[in-house]
Order: structure tokens, then sequence, then C-alpha cells
């Protein structure tokens, strides 16, 4: 059988980090860089399990167990507080959210 | 036991105070009665007063030579090789001052519920006088140097707090600090001689020192050059704190201002204990003393200086307590002229026939400014002999006691201290010469005091109607200084005091007659007798100096009689010496000269650091502080853009620079 070589799946996930990243830097939508926020979270998980088939070591899988839990719990809580922030500025950007600076 | 007799005012200012304070001070300054807190504190000096006569007749049961009782309370300290107990010792000197000391300051606390009964904080009032009379125990009873410098220290404080009792009055309050500042000096003198005692003797016991000090007397009975240096030293440093607390020459301008408080406090500090604190630290400490001829020197002068020279204030003064408290300068000034001549004996026997005296007389005056609703001036007085008969037979009492009319208590001691300044080796003509024409100024200042107050007609309008006489108090006071003065007598526990303090000042003086005096025999373990045959005067000569004295005194009664019968005739005098009496009224401007001399320098220099160091160095350095974290903060704030991404890509930056470090920076 003819595995993919790890090397592209690490590669491949790399890429899908910093696209997530380079959204949460550019895009002002708070929804969107909430989901920026996932894909770099699954990007990790895809390394993790990269390296857990590799290393021949379930710790990986475990992590991502962790870490689909942990998201889970940090989007609930992300979107309690977009809902929260549209209630009281009327807006979903985060240029809007300066309160602490002055 | 013996702790007992300064632990029983403790417990009354404990009660009185924490009443006052827990009770009733939080419900503003109401009005309450002088009654409960005024029986509290009578009862707590009361019962120490017969805890000291229990104890001295356990003193007096014991062997002549071993006379000492001690109680160790509990060790203070202990430090390298410096223990220090709470240490309580009576002997006999300690004793008799117990005696007076708890016997004065009960008669004074029972006058002051009387006194004080129209006063808006009695319990505070109280709960200090019970306070002061623990200091002054522990002063008295402190078996070493520092126990002693607690109750010296306590009894300086609570002057304060009773001289400014009165604290709404800018005048008082000041007076208080004065006397609080002024006796300040004094202490400092005696804590470095304490500094000292300990460098050269290494205790502070008295008893331990009192053998270290023979110890050194005792190698060929001539003290080397550098230890008689060191123990004129330590001598004139105590003294410089008996100055302080007793009121001479130059700190004694405390005491006439110290008038400001209360009748009875003046009575019971400013006469009967607290100035006394001072002799009864020399005459404790005779033992060193003796040793350096020149502090005694100094004590005698300074002594006989101060009791001269108060006596030309008193002269003039119109105030009938400023009266008196320059009187007592100047008794305390006889005092330590006794002392200063190696006299201690006749000292501590003036000390108390004074207290008895002295605190009549104040209680006296007190109980006719109360009669005269708070009216002080002397001159605006006269003819109260029928308005307040009792305080006057009392008064009258120690009036004689203090001018030196034989038997009156204060012929004997007076008397005492004259003959030995004259016939002592350490004594001398002069010193005699001052003291006696003290005592011609004394019996004269009295004698017009007295006159001025009692004898002659009213120079006040009276108030006419017996209905003052029932309600009389604070509360008709505005009404009376239009329609007149009612006088009244004072009320019966206010009396009582008097005619007690009358009695003593009467018989006191029986203790002390020369030659059989029985406090120089009782105080013979603590102060070896003199021996007769060192005076340099004739035995003889000691009858003609008693008739020298009590002609003197005889004198200056004729003349106050014959000068203040007539008061035109005493004007047309005083304006003939007009100068002479511009001098003396204003105390010979030494309240000026110390003004210009010591308060306008220190005030100067105070307001110059103020400027110059407070304000320009400490103020702007720490201002700087402020300013540089102020600044330090714009200029960071700069980068805190509130900017979500900013913050990421910061993050990211910092990520990446970390990560490179780990894979290329550590190798």
């Amino acid at each position: 059988m003819n595995y993919v070589q790890p090397w592209v799946i690490l590669a491949f996930s790399a890429i899908i980090f910093f696209i997530g990243f380079a959204g949460i830097l550019v895009r002002r939508n708070i929804l969107v860089v909430l989901m920026c926020i996932e894909l770099m979270l699954n990007a990790a998980n895809l390394t993790f399990v990269t390296f857990s088939k590799q290393l021949h070591h379930m710790g990986g899988q475990m992590s991502v167990f962790f870490i689909i839990t942990v998201a889970a719990a940090e989007s609930a809580i992300g979107l309690g507080l977009v809902v929260a922030m549209f209630r009281t500025l009327r807006s979903v950007d985060t240029d809007d959210i300066q309160l602490l600076r002055e | 036991m013996l702790a007992l007799i300064a632990l029983f005012p403790l417990i009354g200012f404990a009660i009185n105070g924490s009443w006052y304070a827990f009770f009733q001070a939080p419900q503003g300054r109401t009005k309450s009665g002088a009654t409960i807190p005024g029986i509290i504190a009578t009862t707590a000096i009361g019962l120490s007063f017969l805890v000291s006569l229990l104890l001295f007749f356990e003193l007096k049961g014991l062997p002549a030579d071993n006379r000492v009782l001690e109680q160790v309370v509990f060790n203070w300290m202990n430090i390298g090789g410096f223990s220090l107990d709470v240490a309580f010792r009576l002997d006999p000197l300690s004793s008799l001052f117990t005696l007076f000391v708890t016997g004065v300051a009960t008669l004074i606390h029972l006058y002051s519920i009387g006194y004080m009964s129209h006063d808006a904080t009695p319990g505070k009032f109280f709960s200090y006088l019970n306070l002061f009379s623990f200091a002054m125990l522990m002063l008295i009873l402190g078996a070493n140097l520092p126990i002693m410098f607690l109750g010296w220290e306590g009894v300086g404080l609570c002057s304060y707090l009773l001289i400014g009792y009165w604290y709404a009055d800018m005048e008082k309050a000041s007076a208080g600090k004065k006397a609080f500042i002024v006796n300040r000096v004094g202490d400092f003198g005696f804590l470095l001689a304490m500094f000292m005692i300990f460098e050269k003797f290494g205790t502070l016991d008295m008893s331990q020192l009192r053998v270290g000090v023979f110890a050194l007397a005792e190698h060929g009975h001539q003290l080397a050059a550098a230890d008689l240096g060191i123990i004129t030293a330590i001598c004139i440093l105590l003294f410089v704190g008996a100055m302080g607390k007793s009121a001479q020459i130059p700190l004694y301008v405390w005491l006439p201002d110290a008038m400001a408080g209360p009748t009875p406090v003046s009575a019971l500090i400013h006469a009967a204990t607290m100035v006394t604190s001072g002799i009864y630290m020399v005459a404790r400490l005779n033992f060193m003393y003796n040793l350096s001829p020149t502090a005694l020197e100094v004590v005698a002068i300074i002594g006989g200086a101060t009791a001269f020279f108060a006596a030309t204030i008193a002269i003039a003064q119109k105030d009938i307590k400023k009266v008196l408290a320059y009187s007592t300068v100047s008794q305390l000034g006889y005092m330590f002229l006794g002392c200063g001549v190696g006299a201690y004996a006749a000292g501590v026997s003036h000390v108390i026939t004074h207290a008895f005296f002295k605190a009549l007389l104040f209680l006296g005056a007190g109980s006719v400014i109360h009669g005269m609703h708070e009216e002080q001036d002397i001159t605006k007085m006269g003819g109260l002999r029928s308005k307040m008969p009792k305080t006057f037979l009392t008064f009258a009492a120690g009036w004689l006691a203090i001018c030196g009319i034989p038997p009156f208590s204060g012929f004997f001691s007076k008397d005492e201290i004259l003959w030995q300044a004259y016939a002592s080796p350490h004594g001398s003509k002069i010193l005699w010469a001052l003291g006696a024409m003290t005592a011609v100024m004394t019996a004269f200042y009295m004698t017009r005091l007295f006159y001025l107050t009692f004898l002659g007609t009213p120079r006040f309008k009276e108030a006419n109607g017996d209905d003052h006489g029932k309600s009389h108090g604070h509360d008709v006071h505005s009404e009376n200084k239009h329609a007149g003065i009612a006088v009244h007598e004072s009320p019966m526990v206010m009396v009582l005091p008097l005619q007690i303090l009358g009695v003593l000042s009467i018989i006191g003086g029986f203790i002390a007659i020369p030659h059989m005096s029985w406090i120089e025999h009782w105080l013979d373990t603590v102060i070896p007798a003199h021996d007769p045959a060192s005076l340099i005067a004739a035995p003889s000569m000691e009858w003609v100096l008693m008739s020298v004295s009590v002609v003197g005194a005889a004198l200056g009664i004729f003349v106050g009689f014959k000068l203040y019968a007539d008061l035109k005739k005493a004007e047309e005098l005083k304006l003939r010496f007009a100068g002479l009496n511009k001098l003396l009224e204003n105390k010979w401007y030494i309240d000026e000269l110390y003004e210009a001399t010591i308060v306008r320098p220190i005030h100067a220099l105070s307001v110059g650091l103020w400027k110059g160091f407070d304000i320009a160095v400490i103020d702007r350095t720490v201002l700087g502080f402020g300013r540089v974290s102020q600044w330090s903060g714009q200029a960071l704030r700069v980068i805190q853009t509130g900017s979500l991404q900013h913050y990421a890509l910061v993050l990211l930056m910092g990520l990446i620079a970390s990560v490179g470090y780990l894979l290329y920076g550590l190798a």
C-alpha cells in the first residue's frame, strides 16, 4: 500500500495553520476570526495525529481528543461573547472593541 | 503587696478610662455627674493609701538597719548581659513619699468630686488623675533607674494631659505643650545620666549602684580625678532632669503656665507631688551627690537663686494661682537649697510640710475661684472672710505655715533648711542670706494674697438675694456677669479635704523639729545623718538664726498688713516703683527672653528646613518619581493600540522568535 508521506501532511497542516493565522490578522469580523481559530486548532490536531502515527505513540491522539473538547467549549463561549458583544455594541467588528485602551 | 500601691490607681484609671472611652465619649460630650467616676478614682487612690500605711507599719516593725521591702513583679527584658526587672522597693524614704503622695492625692481626688461637678467629661479627668498617681508611685517605688524613669515620663505625660485638659482653649492647650517640652529638656539630662551610670557602674539598680559608688569611694577615701569628674557629670545631668521636673532655673517657666489646668491638678501635680520628684531623686541618690562637692554646690546655688528669684516675681502677680505657682517654684528652690548643702532630710521634710500647706493653699484658692465663679484676679476679690468662713480659716492655716510662723508646719522645715544652709560644711552665709530674704518676701507676698482675697472690703459687685446660693454653678454664670457675683461657700466634699489639710499644716511640722527630728531618724539608713561636729557654726547660732527668721516672717506679714490695709497707699507705692513693678509683673521678661533666644530661632530654622529641605528636596524627589512613571506610562501607551489583530501579530512574532531561538539559537 502506498501511504501518504508524513511531510506532506505536516506541510498541509502548516499551510492550514497559517491560513487561519492570516485570517485572524486581516479579518475584522469576529465570527470569521473565531472560524480561523478553529482552523488553527484543527491544523494542530492534524499534526498531532501525524506524529502519533509516525512515532507509534498514543499520546498524540489523546491530545487531539482534548483539543476537540477545548475547541467545542471555546466556540461555545466565543459565540456567546459574540452575541453579548453584538447586543451591547450593535457590531461584530473587532475594531470596535478597544475600550481598555482608553 | 508592694505592687498593689501602684496597681490600685492603674485599675482606677482602666475603669474610668474605658468607661469614658467606650461609653461616654462615643455618645458625644454629654454632661454627666462627677460623682461616680470620682468615687471610683478616690477609692482607688484611697486603697493605695491604706496599703502604703500598712506597709509603713510593716517597715517600722523591721530592725532599723534592714528596713527594705522588695518585690520583683516580672522580668522586663534580658538582653545579653543586661537584665531589667520591673521591681519595686520600699525603704524609709520611699515609704515616706508614698504615704504623703497617696494621702494628699486622696484628699485632692475627693475635692475634685466637688470641683469638677460641672465638668463635661469627669470620667476623663479622673482617669488622668489616677494615671498620674500611678506614674508618680512608679517613680517613687521603682527599684532601678529605668522604672523610675518610666514614672518620671509618666508624670510628665499626665501633666501635659491635665494642664491641657480644657484643650478647646488655645492658651491652655499650649500651656500643656510648654510643660511637656520643657520637661523633655530635663528628661534628656536624666537619660544621659542613666547611660553614664550604666557605662560606669554596669548596673541601674539603685541599691547595687549604692554599693558600686561606695566601693569607688573606699579606695583611699579619695576619689580619682577621673572618677570624680564622671560622678560630677552624672550628678549634674541628673540635676538637669530635676530642674525640669521640679521647676528650677532655667527650666521653671512651665510651672506658672501650668496653672491653666483645673485647680485640683495644680494642687496635686504642681504643688504636692510631681514637682517634688526632682528632690526625691536627689535625696535618693544622695550617696552620689555626697561625693561631688561641685555638684552639691550647683544644686545649692540653683536652689537658692530659684527661691529668691521666684519670690520676687510672686510679689507682683495678680492671679491668685500664679502667686501660688511662683511660691511653689520658690519653695522648691528651698528644698534644693537644703539638699545642696547636704541636708537631705531637711529638704525631704520640707517636701512633706510643703505638700500639706501648698495643697491646702491651692485647694483653698480653688474653693475661692469656685465660689467666685471662675474669678482669679485677687485685685477683684476682697472681704471673702465672711462669705467663705471655712475656706478662710483653712487658708489662714496654710498662710501661716508658709510664712514660717511657729508652730505651724512650714516653720520647722524651713528653719532647718536655713540653719543647714548657714552651718553645714557645704553651706555659706550667702546661701543663708538668700534663703532668709526669700523667707521675708514669702511672708510679704502671701500676706498680700491673703489680705487682698479675704480681708478688706469686697471689690466686686455682689449679687443680692439668696436664690443664687441654692443654684450655684455655671448655669447662673453668665447671668452673674451682669448681676454681680453671688459668692458661696464650697460644698462639703471640697471643704473636708481643706480641713484635713489645714490640721496637717498646723501639726505636720512636728515630725521635723530640729534636734529631735523624727524624720531625720527615720531616714537614717537611706540618708546618713550629719555629724553635728562637722557644722561650721556654733550651735548657739541656731537660736539666733531662728529668731531672725521668725522676726523676718513677722516683719513681712506686718508690712503686708500695713500696706494693703490702705489700698490707695499701695497703689501710690506701686506707681513710685512703676518700673520695678512692671518688671516683676512681667516675670523679669524671662518668657520673652526664651521666646527671642530659643523659640524664634528654632521656629526660623524649622521654617527654613520646611521650605528649603522638605519642599525643595524631599517633596521634589517624591513627586519626581511620580512624574517619571507618568511619563513612561504616557510613552508606552502608544504601543497599546487596543486592536485585537495587533496583539495577535505581536504574539505571532514572539512565537516565531521563540521557536527560532529554540531551533537555532541554542545550537
